[in-house]
């Protein structure tokens, strides 16, 4: 069962640029692991040490680098990330969203998502929150300056409020937010339907015969 | 009312049903591989559910394997991690009845390359793998896309994919594409052109008469980097070009079968009155060899043109981004792509790993020597089908006594999983299709170009004009 997301509370963590890859969030040599968890350490590994690591490694030793914002202390259990457009870019890995998900994000803000990166999130029910341009420009340099202050996310009535009292308001599918707040298995509704799926299969099997022929019979 | 889409036509003949206000979509066939797959087998194994149709499933090692020795099989994988990916898919789909090409099969390959050399990809389908690159099947005339791994598990479980229908996109390229200038070059030009998040939420069609002229091999590596634009999608209409591709694959239907294919392929295209949601039309003309100078795949400049001075917005990106970019590059404002010096040479992945690629690669090598600052130049053949085409043709030879190391097939260093890969600060012209910061290895500096330009500055040693 799938965490359940109505309201969350969090520390907000800015960064600011825009196409942020899946690469940076979690780099290639984490996806030689077969788990689904465990990837919040190496939640943009490239960046946030300063020696290479790999799935060996003991990041509890590795140098850090100071510079990069998720090793600056104000925000130290950051649960909600805002960045700028096209976050999530690249590859397809949903290791990448593991990452953000097991290091403790529950909400990532931008003015757009790359389409992968976006069904990914939702699959885990980590939320997605487009806000345009302009206001998350507005938000970013509010929780630099602020560094350490918090965001609510109020799911529900859909709006955002700043530590400064301040709310916008967001759009998301009703779908979409249905399955947040319940902790819905898409397996499960699916398969709900399975009568539709097997008439479909028995219509498509006499239009187009071919698409069924198995690779041993034709081996 | 106005026509349909190719994507349209698809799209209609695998609707279900409306969920919620989602579509189900029909899964005509599910490719995985050894990085993707497991978590999503073993997501099914907790529910108590096993793979809706297992014959429609293909699996193929590729990501995570060596390069060299393949003849020993899973001993050739020198990372541990890696024989635990390799044998988990292979346990998987001996225990689910899943048609596998093991490592050691000659058929063996990067999963992109060995699905429509197979047959097993064929037009009209609906085809879906754990990885971002799948849109290279659209070359085919069918819909391909890229999906995570909770969608693998989807899928395996339910046969379908829970899908919003994508907007409609044409990417149309009229004219001749002058010598040397290849599919890579189209599609870097056009991703050059339009950014990498234009065709987020779109399907894309490329098509004009460039496109019709290009061979199945060049759509697929057109259609391959859609993603690169942001479309999961990219795909173009079947011709008799494709009816040729197709035909007598070991798994496309055959005899009667094949006939009755074909009419139904025959539909695959768009109407004449079909309406985009949004147009891009392109000169061939315009186009000359590519190289990308920065951290996305934007960022691409041709061979005589110089690293730009960005003030304000370049490309919609900032002059600060711009800069930490050249940084990371190592250039600066002003430097002519020409100038710069590389020292690892990359040719290979799904998108340049076909016979067509290799064979414009080896025509830039023929009795020459990589440049004495090239620390390292491979050749990654696609599929293990390509690899000994490549043999037969005699252009082993050519790679090997210009210099290059001939490889065994698989990802390799497009997505350096494996230890194919970069040193910090080393310099790749590579035919892959990303060049985001550490794709190819830590602090690696990644050139998107064409096969012939990779060979051609292996030999020169840094990027050529080698159409002059």
């Amino acid at each position: 069962m799938l965490k359940k997301f109505s309201q969350h509370s969090g520390v907000v963590i800015p960064i600011d640029r825009a196409h942020v890859d899946t690469d940076a969030l979690l780099p290639k040599q984490y996806l030689a692991c077969i788990k689904k968890t465990g990837y919040g350490y190496w939640l943009f590994d490239d960046e946030r040490y300063l020696e290479y690591g790999d799935v060996e490694t003991d990041c509890t030793k590795r140098k850090i680098n100071p510079d990069f914002i998720l090793n600056q202390k104000q925000y130290a259990n950051a649960s909600i990330m805002i960045s700028r457009e096209n976050f999530g870019c690249g590859s397809s890995r949903e290791h990448a969203v593991w990452a953000l998900r097991d290091y403790g994000v529950r909400v990532v803000i931008a003015p757009s998502f790359a389409s992968i990166f976006f069904d990914n999130c939702l699959k885990n029910n980590l939320l997605c929150i487009v806000i345009e341009d302009a206001q998350t420009d507005k938000m970013i340099k509010y929780y630099q300056q602020d560094a350490g202050s918090e965001m609510s996310v109020n799911l529900i009535d859909q709006f955002i409020e700043l530590s400064d009292g301040s709310k916008i308001e967001f759009d998301i599918e009703k779908s979409h937010k249905e399955k947040l707040i319940h902790g819905l298995d898409d397996i499960g509704i699916t398969l709900q339907h399975q009568d539709k799926i097997k008439n479909y299969e028995a219509q498509s099997r006499s239009l187009y015969p071919w698409l069924f022929d198995s690779f041993t019979s034709n081996k | 009312m106005s026509g349909k889409t190719l994507y349209d036509k698809i799209w209609d003949r695998h609707f279900i049903g409306e969920v919620e206000d989602y579509a189900l979509i029909y899964i005509d066939r599910h490719l995985i591989h050894e990085i993707t797959s497991p978590q999503a087998m073993e997501g099914l194994e907790i529910a108590g559910r096993s793979p809706w149709r297992p014959d429609s499933v293909f699996a193929v090692p590729d990501h995570n394997i060596s390069t060299r020795n393949r003849h020993l099989g899973v001993s050739s994988l020198t990372d541990p991690q890696s024989v635990i990916q390799v044998k988990t898919l292979e346990e998987n789909c001996n225990k689910h009845n899943i048609f596998q090409l093991t490592l050691t099969d000659h058929r063996q390959g990067i999963v992109h390359v060995v699905g429509p050399e197979q047959g097993v990809s064929l037009p009209g389908m609906t085809l879906v793998c754990g990885d971002s690159h799948t849109g290279t099947h659209g070359a085919l005339a069918c819909m391909s896309l890229g999906i995570g791994t909770s969608e693998v598990e989807h899928v395996l479980a339910t046969q379908c994919l829970k899908q919003k229908k994508f907007k409609n996109m044409k990417i149309e390229v009229n004219g001749d594409l002058a010598k040397g200038v290849t599919a890579k070059d189209l599609i870097l030009y056009v991703i050059g052109k339009t950014g990498t998040a234009a065709g987020t939420g779109y399907a894309i069609e490329f098509c004009g008469s460039t496109i019709r002229n290009l061979s199945i091999e060049g759509r697929m590596t057109v259609c391959n980097m859609a993603i690169e634009a942001g479309a999961r999608v990219g795909m173009v209409a079947f011709d008799e070009k494709t009816e040729a591709y197709v035909e007598g694959r070991p798994f496309a239907p055959k005899g009667e079968m094949w006939e009755k294919a074909i009419q139904s392929w025959r539909q695959l295209f768009s109407d004449e009155d079909a309406e985009f949601d949004k147009s891009y039309a392109f000169n061939a003309e315009d186009i000359k060899p590519q190289v990308s100078w920065g951290t996305s795949p934007a960022m691409t400049l041709s061979i005589d043109d110089s690293i730009p001075y960005a003030d304000e917005n370049y490309k919609g990106i900032s002059a600060t981004e711009i800069g930490k970019m050249l940084d990371y590059m190592g250039l600066r404002p002003g430097q002519s792509i020409k100038s710069i010096k590389l020292d690892k040479i990359f040719i290979g992945s799904c998108t340049n790993g076909r016979i067509e690629d290799l064979r414009l690669a080896a025509s830039q090598l023929i009795n020459k020597k990589i440049a004495c600052n090239i620390k390292q130049a491979i050749v990654v053949p696609g599929s293990g089908l390509v690899k000994a085409q490549a043999e037969q043709e005699g252009l082993n030879k050519i790679f090997i006594d210009a210099g290059f190391e001939w490889r065994d097939p698989g990802c390799s260093m497009c997505v350096a999983i494996n230890n194919d890969r970069l040193s910090p600060e080393e310099r790749c012209a590579s035919t892959s299709n990303r060049n985001f910061e550490g794709r190819q290895g830590l602090r690696g500096r990644t050139h998107l170009v064409s096969p012939a330009m990779a060979a051609a500055a292996a030999v020169a040693g840094h990027f050529v004009d080698f159409t002059q």
